[in-house]
């Protein structure tokens, strides 16, 4: 029966949409709806803020309420974040920090101001409920199994604790019974969101065990200095048989990876990178040509958005970390080096992002 | 050293001849380019929230006065109510094509990122496809500006507006074909780009122009299919109301437009150029062809609004991708540069600028004999005759 219903049901829709639509075509009905409601779109993801939270002087934590075009997202998961400052509108990511079970259906964000950060320091300052921002649907593969680990090692620094507090309180919700090892790395205990959350999950959960380190503020913490083997081992003794989830600084990350390499269980390890790591410039001195402005300058080595920015022009971007694909352009000749991973593409007619493509040699992309 | 050399090589060629008419050196040109160069960038620098947020209250201006309008049209057989409905559709129409839709599509608010107004995206309400648009306007006519040959702008491919263009006895039909390009002023943009004329001539394949006719004529259908089908279908028992307040809207919306975009090029003093003088042109002589080409019309904050700010016409053609809102900003200093460099600024009322636009279209309508006798020279014919002599 509902087979049957499913097609009828769907193409009485469709029509019903390809009415709305020629009557108010070209524009589509969205644009009219959504003067009304701003959260209204039939397409993209949008969510108003419900709930703003300063946990402390340097970061925030928002509760969105997203429109019906959100899907949920997996424990570890990021969602871009689009928000108008000034008039421009900026796309940043950020991981839910929430459980994936949350009853509400809020998502919540936690938001580090970082010193040179536009959206960040934004959101940190301006955020308050009732405002509204764009979402793109979750993305990342920086997930949780969905067969759980029985044995879980949860590591992060600084803002990266987000997709790893996700995770934790997924695991917790689920009433997992393994062991579940959490190891955060903060400046200090101000600087350190969801404290508070995390010792009161410990009194609740006899198999979580829970380091932090305090890196400015030695004995003040679990444990002390940099991460090393040895705090591998005070947070799990087991670790060698741990899946590990990683999220930090870079040299955080590098530092995990080792040890599990070394220990030969590369396998059980997964991270997520927030920062662009550069590879260093190779050699700079081409031609860089961007057809469409009919301008061409000498490279410098950087990215092309980075040449193309400071040359005055000023293309279509999000990210600037080669995720949400916003900054794409057609490559019309010559070869460009993704920075993120060295690979060089130089077939004419793909489509490269330029916020991770540098030259290599002569090039000109259609911008 | 790079910018010493380019002056160097652009200094020892000739400018154009319109440029050496006007006493401008190549030099000078440079100059000028440079100063207009720094006028457009300090604009650029201080675009803001306050531009998205102007450009946002026209769009809720539009829509609004659009959904009232069609709402209003179910009591269209009250004559006051119907004859209101009619005046703020029309509005709105104007307002879409012109401040909003115009503006939008040169790129001037992709800046802010927003997928609702950026040029790649936005669609307007008139038979022309917006990529069909982006391509014979922002690129064709903004490059090309008052070149006799490339710019397909002059005349539309229809008019002879020009002494440059050969008379034939066809043009004797110049105001006729105007009046009917006025009323069907979206068609005519929509044909426009279908470039029949390069068509006849073997310049353009016909394939390559029945797919670009047939994009036109769906959306023309489906526009159509809007506002004469749907709905007055919709209104019921006002039918054949709704039916006349749209075409009426949609009418109005043509001869504006018509009027103010026939103001922006033709108005009697705007130069036209050749393509030998536009040859390999420096940055400077485009920003002269432009001030050249252009003309402004003056009127009050409402009629420049309505006008899609285009009334800053001249400015439009020097800056066409800041938002249209900015130019009034800038007149003064335009002005200013034009007065220093010797350079005549174009400008006057609607009534003296159109006035002179059907002068045009019908001195060139007639044959060069006899034509002295019923109509006057244009001011360029007569600086033509005094560099002659």
């Amino acid at each position: 029966m509902s087979t049957q219903g499913t097609p009828t049901r769907r193409r009485a829709l469709r029509r019903a949409v390809q009415f709305v639509d020629a009557v108010a075509t070209p524009h589509g009905i969205d644009r009219y709806i959504e003067l009304a409601l701003p959260t209204w779109s039939s397409t993209e993801v949008r969510a108003r803020i419900v709930a703003v939270r300063r946990g402390s002087a340097s970061s925030v934590t928002l509760s969105l309420r997203p429109n019906s075009n959100w899907t949920g997202f997996t424990a570890g998961q990021h969602t871009q974040l689009s928000v108008e400052i000034d008039g421009v509108r900026r796309t940043r990511c950020y991981s839910m920090a929430n459980s994936a079970h949350r009853a509400d259906g809020l998502v919540e964000l936690t938001v580090k101001a970082h010193p040179m950060g536009r959206v960040s320091g934004y959101l940190v300052d301006h955020a308050r409920p009732g405002m509204v921002v764009g979402l793109s649907p979750a993305q990342g593969v920086f997930t949780l199994p969905e067969v759980r680990p029985q044995r879980v090692l949860l590591v992060s620094g600084g803002s990266g604790i987000t997709p790893v507090m996700s995770m934790l309180r997924t695991l917790c919700d689920e009433g997992h019974r393994g062991p579940v090892a959490f190891l955060h790395y903060a400046i200090s205990a101000a600087e350190h969101p969801y404290r508070e959350e995390v010792v009161r999950l410990v009194a609740l959960h006899p198999n979580l065990r829970v380091h932090t380190v305090y890196t400015d503020a030695p004995g003040t913490g679990d444990l002390d200095g940099l991460f090393c083997e040895g705090h591998l081992a005070a947070a799990d003794p087991d670790w060698v048989d741990a899946e590990a989830f990683v999220c930090g600084p870079a040299p955080l990350m590098d530092a995990v990876r080792e040890v599990f390499g070394e220990a030969g269980r590369s396998a059980q390890y997964h991270d997520e990178a927030f920062t662009l790591a550069l590879t260093p410039a190779r050699s700079g001195g081409g031609a860089v040509t961007f057809a469409s402005s009919a301008m061409t300058v000498a490279d410098d080595g950087r990215t092309l958005l980075e040449q193309a920015e400071s040359n005055g022009l000023s293309p279509t971007h999000g990210c600037r970390m080669g995720i949400c694909h916003t900054c794409t352009r057609l490559l019309n000749s010559g070869a460009v080096r993704n920075v993120t991973t060295g690979d060089v593409v130089d077939a004419t007619g793909t489509e490269i992002r330029i916020c991770v493509s540098a030259p290599d040699g002569d090039v000109s992309i259609d911008l | 050293m790079p910018i010493t050399t380019a002056t160097e090589r652009d200094a020892r060629v000739a400018p154009s001849s319109t440029a050496a008419a006007l006493g401008l050196s190549e030099e000078q040109l440079q100059e000028l380019g440079r100063e207009l160069d720094a006028i457009g960038r300090r604009v650029a620098d201080d675009l803001g929230q306050a531009d998205v947020d102007y450009l946002r209250r026209v769009i809720r201006t539009q829509r609004g006065l659009e959904v009232a309008s069609r709402g209003l049209l179910f009591l269209g057989w009250v004559p006051p109510v119907w004859a209101l409905a009619t005046v703020m559709l029309g509005t709105s129409k104007i307002l879409d094509n012109m401040e909003i839709g115009h503006n939008v599509m040169h790129g001037q608010y992709d800046w802010t990122n927003d997928p609702a107004l950026s040029s790649s995206n936005f669609d307007w309400d008139t038979a022309c496809p917006a990529d069909q648009w982006r391509h014979s306007h922002n690129f064709v006519h903004h490059t090309y500006t008052n070149i006799v040959g490339k710019d397909r702008d002059i005349g539309y491919g229809v008019l002879r507006m020009s002494p440059a263009t050969p008379w034939s006895p066809a043009h004797l039909a110049n105001p006729m074909i105007a009046a009917l390009l006025a009323l069907n002023f979206d068609l005519g943009v929509m044909l426009h780009d279908v470039e029949f004329e390069r068509v006849m001539s073997g310049k353009r394949p016909w394939r390559e122009a029945w797919v670009t006719l047939q994009a036109g004529l769906r959306k023309t259908g489906r526009l159509a299919a809007k506002d004469y089908v749907i709905w007055p279908l919709l209104t019921g028992p006002m039918f054949l109301s709704t039916l006349a307040a749209n075409t009426v809207a949609n009418l109005t919306r043509n001869v504006w437009a018509f009027t103010i975009i026939f103001c922006g090029h033709f108005p009697d003093g705007t130069h036209e150029f050749t393509i030998d003088e536009c040859e390999d042109e420096s940055r400077g002589h485009w920003y002269f062809r432009q001030l050249l080409g252009s003309a402004n019309i003056e009127g009050g904050p409402l009629f420049h609004v309505m006008s899609g700010n285009l009334s800053h016409q001249i400015e439009h053609h020097l800056f066409p991708d800041l938002p249209a809102r900015r130019y009034k900003e800038v007149v003064g200093e335009v002005r200013a540069v034009c007065e220093r460099f010797g350079l005549p600024y174009n400008t006057g009322g609607l009534a003296r600028q159109f006035g002179s636009v059907v002068r045009k279209i019908v001195r060139f309508s007639l044959p060069e004999r006899g034509r002295a006798e019923l109509t006057p020279p244009t001011a360029n014919e007569r600086a033509a005759e005094r560099i002659a002599a």
